[in-house]
């Protein structure tokens, strides 16, 4: 994974992008959008409530694990975050394997609830911790789910959002610049005409993360928790 | 009467459809260890909706012919590694899903009916890969539809902390075990207790509880969920996770570890 200090720029982008929203949930091995979702939780006051799968003390369900997509396919869900071990130029995302489907060479965990979120909550944030050429491709092997229009990657060293059909470079993190990121992306992108270095973390959303999120943090992922602190 | 986890394991056959809870939910590990001692085989195993380190240290004896989920993994420490030994060597069948439509399969089953229709979903090229699955125009909208069959699992396996002397068991939150409860053919639990009182008699305790109706058989097991925890008794050991997440990368080392879990349990 990233530096912390590349993570800690994910956290605010992914919190900045959270804002005024309802209801965030957060899935299996996503710990940088947790900890955003818990930033965006400090500073809104308690809105967007966060459901974090895994946690006791983060997730309002009670009935089981369909609430959760039985929520999104009732328009009850706003914003939810996927990974992939590959992500490609039209920010499609596949989580289950490389190589021709039905004769993988390489599986990963699986597909999760990926191919049902990812058409039915508004707000998907792509995210990847390890940003290069391997992982950022112009065409996945297998979509797990399609891209859409409008969709956000957010990755440790830039954001991009997909626009007329492709991911387009919005902003690079401290001590990348357009030309680095382009060396470590496999596939070929435009430059938003206001790209520019993305914000940092915020100082009152870094003491939010030594404090009450970085204990809900510790509770599902303690091995990244101690990571940022 | 509450039984052994051995005794609970014998009522598994080989060839069994078994689901099992994901790490956060209720994980008999004790009766899965009873599995792999009798010499389980050709066990199909259905995740709730995905597997953990239970399906695993099944696959890792040879336990397991086949397994139907949306994912397998021990979270935070990456990959199954046997599983993902197995899958590459091809003794393991994967029938590959995704979380709402094993919900969806586990609701069929619950409503005695053949399918339900899934949102979503459509768009992924998760759909080549699940002949069995049905799309087509709904009927009321005309829009396209996906169509997912019932999952009927043989038997359900889980660990919760309390159950009463007539057989019923308290799962709290975790409403999953419920659908599977009644989804499955024959349900079989672990508990930390047999409580001295009846769980249906308080609807505090009766919201969150499977009756005995759904539930063949229960088994005492103080510790059951261990190493993977119990949500409200015990926490993981991260240790013994991390050190298996290690052993089991080797097949060598991974039976040395598992012979030593085996013996000292």
């Amino acid at each position: 994974m990233a530096e912390p200090e590349r993570l800690l720029v994910m956290i605010g982008v992914i919190a900045r992008l959270l804002r005024g929203l309802r209801h965030v949930a957060v899935g299996a091995s996503s710990p940088v959008p947790a900890a955003a979702a818990l930033v965006a939780r400090e500073q809104g006051g308690g809105r967007p409530v966060v459901s974090i799968l895994g946690s006791e003390s983060s997730n309002p369900f009670t009935d089981g694990g369909r609430e959760l997509f039985d929520c999104a396919a009732q328009g009850r869900l706003d914003a939810f975050f996927l990974s992939g071990a590959q992500i490609d130029a039209t920010g499609a995302v596949n989580l289950l394997g490389l190589g021709e489907p039905g004769r993988m060479r390489r599986r990963f965990m699986g597909n999760f609830g990926a191919p049902y979120l990812a058409s039915l909550v508004p707000n998907v944030i792509l995210f990847r911790t390890d940003h290069g050429v391997r992982t950022l491709v112009e065409k996945v092997d297998f979509v797990t789910a399609p891209g859409v229009e409008g969709r956000w990657l957010v990755t440790d060293r830039a954001v991009f959002r997909r626009q007329a059909g492709r991911l387009r470079l919005v902003s690079w993190h401290a001590g990348e610049m357009a030309e680095t990121v382009r060396a470590a992306t496999g596939f070929a992108f435009e430059t938003a005409h206001d790209a520019g270095e993305t914000p940092g973390l915020e100082a009152a959303a870094a003491a939010q993360l030594r404090g009450p999120v970085g204990a809900v943090l510790r509770e599902v992922y303690p091995a990244f928790a101690a990571q940022l602190t | 009467m509450t039984a052994t986890p051995a005794e609970l394991a014998a009522l598994i056959p080989d060839g069994a459809v078994l689901a099992l809870a994901p790490d956060y939910s209720g994980c008999s590990l004790a009766t899965v260890r009873e599995l792999i001692r009798k010499g389980a085989k050709r066990l199909r195993l259905v995740g709730l909706p995905q597997l953990g380190l239970q399906a695993d240290l099944l696959i890792a004896t040879g336990c397991v012919a086949g397994i139907e989920t949306a994912a397998i993994s021990l979270g935070e420490l990456g990959l199954a590694p046997a599983f993902d030994r197995a899958w590459r060597a091809g003794s393991v069948s994967v029938t590959e899903s995704t979380c709402p439509a094993i919900h969806a399969g586990l609701t069929a089953a619950e409503k005695g009916v053949s399918h339900l229709p899934l949102a979503g979903v459509l768009g992924s090229d998760l759909i080549a890969l699940r002949p069995d699955w049905q799309v087509g125009p709904d009927p009321f909208t005309g829009e396209p539809g996906l169509l997912v069959p019932a999952i009927r699992p043989d038997f359900l396996l889980f660990h919760a902390a309390v159950a009463d002397r007539s057989g019923n068991v308290w799962i709290g939150v975790r409403r999953e075990l419920m659908l599977a409860a009644h989804a499955a053919r024959r349900t079989l639990a672990t508990v930390e207790e047999v409580a001295g009182h009846d769980l249906l008699a308080d609807d505090l305790w009766a919201a969150g509880t499977i009756p005995a109706l759904y539930v063949e058989q229960v088994a005492t097991a103080s510790g059951g969920a261990a190493p993977v925890g119990l949500r409200g008794r015990y926490g993981p050991d991260r240790a013994w996770l991390a050190s298996y997440a290690e052993a089991a990368r080797d097949p060598v080392s991974c039976k040395t570890f598992l012979d030593a879990w085996l013996r000292d349990g």
